[in-house]
């Protein structure tokens, strides 16, 4: 569609979005330190001592001995036993994502992060139309080759949700561009789990009904996917048939927090209420101080657990008040990890999260038989033991349930790589 | 096949937070002047491995490559200028 300005010039209504993708990121940036290892087989993997033994990502020559994300590093090792894996070095991949942020901004302010190595650009203001846009990926695409030393995949097209199926669908160091006149070539044909928000759930229950493609989906009435997904059907309909018209946020615009959590695979597998105890006091002290820091407060408190099997359930509830304090989230987590949990098999990794959140500063209704007093008193001490970490670390003030056992209570949430997902809403 | 090697730097800061590079010290505190910063880019070394900004500078009448990586500075060394050295 085009908007006549004047007599002689016509402009574009087609927005013009790119999404860019870093390949194989972590590896990418790896190889680029460690030129010995270019022309191996390389892997990230987490720490196999710290039972955190599986593939982040891997290069390509990896890649091509068919070794996957989310595996475990022994079972990569089978099929590739010349594989080479490095820790991962979290600063630095935050540092390569800024950089790369950085050559993104000098296009548009309109710069959308998606983890650490995506972005959605919206250079509507710049291309007048998708021509344009592949151009301007290709110089994109240059600069992060000279500025950076890895190769990104970008997807050009008129809406976010085909920018990043474009984005995906060549891989390395490709670009590709989705129009509304050859979508249905490019996009129908897929599988309906490349789409945005159609994970493994969402897929079983589609191909339960005989969708298979993203072509089936768009041309399912809406009515049917409703039914069976609720209002997520018809959302979905609208991505698969290109309608999508969210926007791509403003580089600054900090998205809103909507939950807090952190979890972690412990040491060694818990086998009793104690060492539970010990490793959710420090899961939610630093959720807590984190909910102190924002100056939030939370109502609803949930917990993941994973047993040695691994399997995995969450159980949340509602607290009667809001509460920033690390003992009543403890308590929370602890009640309903006691209430839903039998110890049939020993646990893996737990997590804590709140949700639910309304400023601190707000005044709450108070209620006649709890003892406010003593929690303003707890909220107090808990402020002044956020400062003195904040000055000394971390481990300067602990309580004594996790001196009981060092080997579960010895690590920081709060420090050690904090990565946020994303969400597309 | 070349190295990194981090060097020690004197720089200037300016006012306007500019950063130029004076002179690299060589471990055997071997003074080399930098005559000119000729180019000033964000850049990737390959041969090295790493990124930062990128002083294209003349030393000694050659062209060198001196990279700012974050807060370190390092230069590309040859393999057998690393055994000399």
């Amino acid at each position: 569609m085009f908007l006549k300005i004047s007599r002689k010039r016509w402009v574009s209504l087609e927005r013009v979005i790119l999404h860019s993708d870093c390949n194989s990121f972590y590896a990418s940036v790896e190889c680029l330190h460690r030129p010995d290892l270019r022309d191996k087989p390389v892997a990230v993997g987490g720490d196999v001592e710290a039972r955190h033994g599986i593939i982040l990502t891997k290069n390509q020559i990896a890649k091509k001995f068919n070794v996957k994300t989310g595996e475990a590093i022994w079972q990569a090792k089978q099929k590739c036993p010349e594989l080479v894996i490095v820790p991962p070095d979290f600063p630095l991949y935050m540092r390569f994502s800024k950089m790369a942020h950085k050559v993104y901004l000098n296009y548009t302010d309109k710069v959308e992060p998606f983890g650490l190595d995506e972005c959605w650009l919206d250079i509507s203001s710049n291309a007048h139309n998708l021509k344009e846009g592949f151009e301007f990926a290709k110089k994109i695409s240059r600069q992060i080759k000279c500025e950076l030393g890895i190769t990104v995949s970008i997807g050009v097209s008129y809406n976010k949700v085909f920018a990043k199926l474009g984005s995906d669908y060549k891989k390395p160091d490709a670009i590709t561009v989705i129009k509304k006149d050859n979508f249905k070539e490019i996009v129908w044909p897929l599988p309906a789990g490349d789409l945005l928000y159609v994970g493994k759930a969402t897929a079983r229950k589609l191909s339960s009904i005989g969708i298979h493609t993203i072509g089936e989906l768009a041309n399912t009435p809406t009515n049917i996917l409703n039914s069976l997904l609720g209002k997520w059907g018809g959302l979905l309909h609208c991505f698969a048939n290109g309608l999508d018209t969210t926007p791509v946020c403003q580089y600054d615009n900090q998205p809103t927090v909507k939950s807090i959590g952190n979890s972690t695979t412990a040491p060694r597998d818990l086998e009793n209420n104690e060492d539970v105890k010990i490793i959710l006091f420090v899961l939610a002290d630093s959720v807590a101080r984190r909910l102190r820091e924002q100056g939030l407060k939370a109502k609803t408190v949930c917990i993941s657990v994973r047993d040695n099997q691994l399997y995995s359930f969450t159980r949340q509830r509602t607290l009667n008040r809001y509460t920033n304090i690390t003992s009543e989230i403890e308590r929370a987590g602890m009640e309903l990890f006691r209430k839903y949990y039998n110890w049939n098999k020993s646990i893996r990794s737990i997590g804590i999260s709140v949700t639910d959140f309304v400023s601190d500063t707000i005044s709450v209704q108070t209620d006649l038989f709890s003892n406010e007093l003593k929690r303003e008193k707890k909220e107090k001490l808990d402020r002044s033991v956020d400062n003195l970490k904040n000055r000394f670390g971390s481990y300067c003030v602990q309580p004594a349930i996790l001196l009981a056992d060092r080997e579960l209570s010895g690590f920081d949430p709060k420090k050690e790589h904090t990565i946020h997902p994303e969400g597309y809403f | 096949m070349c190295l990194k090697k981090y060097v020690n730097v004197t720089a200037r800061f300016d006012e306007n937070g500019n950063i130029t590079p004076l002179a690299v010290i060589w471990d055997n505190d071997v003074k080399f002047e930098i005559e000119r910063v000729l180019d000033i880019n964000p850049a990737v070394s390959l041969k090295a491995g790493g990124a930062g900004i990128r002083y294209t500078c003349r030393i000694c009448g050659h062209e060198k490559y001196l990279f700012l990586e974050e807060n370190r500075w390092f230069v590309e060394l040859k393999e057998k200028q690393y055994i000399a050295y």
